[in-house]
């Protein structure tokens, strides 16, 4: 059971695949004009990626070496279809509001890299619980940045007024350039608390920024079809 | 015509792909690091999606849709462009090895790029006829391209000037991709 609560933890805190190993920025970027699309994001994603690092796990010994990641896609993408459909039946409202990128979520780095690096080798259990901590992970993280859009741009977070009505809504927060610039911000504070932290001599480990992680995903997709 | 005309225009430049819908990011910020690169990519997006919006128009129209199983278009989508791109590179290494040399290494990294496939998605969301998807497919890769090569350029001429600590690297990229979007908000006249 420690080992679930260690995955768990690697994947909120240690390796959060939005602040730390930057990975599946579309989404991010593209869903978080609110803290609820967030949310309904995050919690999509960890859905489909759990079972699917389940899935794959299991079927791990079975998948032969040469076509692992084609079969990964048509099990990431089953599941997507699964999940879209039960959205579509039984929440709608989340289902409008998140649209194109509930199928987007095939080609999310997150759930290829995760299903490559730790659940093509490792157990069931220890896989389904990384693919939660994963998915929590990422939506402590699109959470965060629809949160301070949210606040800023239209001075409610969930739905719940919180800044007072003389508040001038910064419109552009909510709207596609927003994204960038919080983002950036956000990345950018990581980056200082980091460098003070080094300054005092302490070992902090954190990952490469996107360009890193996004080249590696690709490569490991290129390592994968050639073979 | 003038509908055509009107998809493309508004695929390009009002609706860019990357910079006011998000799509394609990974290379966005990840291959942008000189025009010459940036502009190999933006060459093999508008060639994959390009075919791939024809291919993906075809099969969705004489075949998911008329076995009834216009459901599975998620699934078929995907498999349809990993092995287009597989098809385009051995396809590219025979017929034309220039233009494999130039674009080689770029092409495996397309199967990840989320615009390929949201282009597919759109077309039918869109209910776009296979013409219109392959126009709206082609201008979307040439806004990708811009708006790639525009970043390129300027992270070229960042490397000269003093950034401060915390914002080296992906931070200052973003930031400068804010301010492309702001100054994108332009073309939204032309509707």
């Amino acid at each position: 059971m420690n080992k679930a609560a260690e995955r768990l933890y690697n994947g909120i805190v240690k390796e959060n695949p939005t602040f730390v190993l930057m990975l599946g920025m579309c989404p991010t970027l593209a869903v978080t004009t609110s803290a609820m699309n967030g949310v309904g994001m995050g919690l999509t994603t960890m859905v489909i990626l759990a079972m699917s690092n389940m899935m794959i796990s299991a079927l791990r010994k079975v998948i032969p070496d040469g076509v692992r990641m084609p079969a990964y896609i048509v099990v990431v993408a089953s599941f997507v279809t699964i999940v879209q459909f039960l959205l579509e039946g039984y929440i709608p409202a989340l289902y409008d509001s998140l649209g194109l990128y509930i199928p987007l979520i095939v080609v999310n780095c997150i759930i290829l890299g995760r299903a490559e690096s730790y659940a093509s080798k490792n157990p069931v259990i220890p896989s389904l619980f990384d693919g939660i901590g994963m998915g929590l992970g990422f939506t402590v993280g699109l959470t965060c940045i629809g949160a301070v859009r949210e606040l800023i741009g239209s001075g409610k977070i969930f739905g719940f007024q919180i800044m007072p009505d003389s508040y001038e809504p910064v419109t552009i927060f909510i709207l596609a350039p927003g994204a960038f610039l919080v983002l950036s911000m956000l990345v950018a504070i990581q980056n200082k608390v980091r460098i003070n932290a080094e300054k005092k001599g302490k070992e902090t480990k954190i990952g490469t920024g996107c360009t890193g992680s996004c080249e590696s995903c690709g490569e490991s997709c290129k390592g994968g079809n050639t073979k | 015509m003038s509908s055509l005309l009107m998809i493309a225009v508004s695929a390009a430049f009002i609706n860019n792909v990357v910079l006011s819908q998000f799509l394609g990011l990974c290379p966005f910020l990840g291959v942008s690091k000189k025009i010459e690169t940036a502009a190999g990519m933006g060459a093999a997006v508008i060639f994959v999606i390009t075919i791939s919006s024809f291919i993906t128009g075809l099969i969705y129209k004489f075949i998911l849709v008329p076995l009834d199983v216009d459901y599975l278009q998620t699934i078929v989508f995907i498999l349809v462009i990993a092995a287009l791109v597989q098809f385009v590179e051995m396809f590219l290494k025979k017929v034309s090895p220039s233009l494999y040399n130039a674009l080689g290494v770029y092409l495996p990294l397309i199967t990840t790029n989320c615009a390929v496939l949201g282009v597919a998605l759109i077309n039918v969301q869109r209910s776009y006829s296979i013409l219109e998807g392959v126009v709206y497919g082609f201008a979307t890769a040439v806004g990708f391209t811009i708006s790639i090569v525009l970043l390129a350029g300027i992270r070229e001429k960042i490397e000269y000037n003093d950034v401060p600590e915390a914002f080296k690297g992906s931070p200052i990229v973003l930031l400068t991709a804010c301010l492309m979007a702001i100054a994108f908000f332009g073309f939204s006249g032309l509707k």
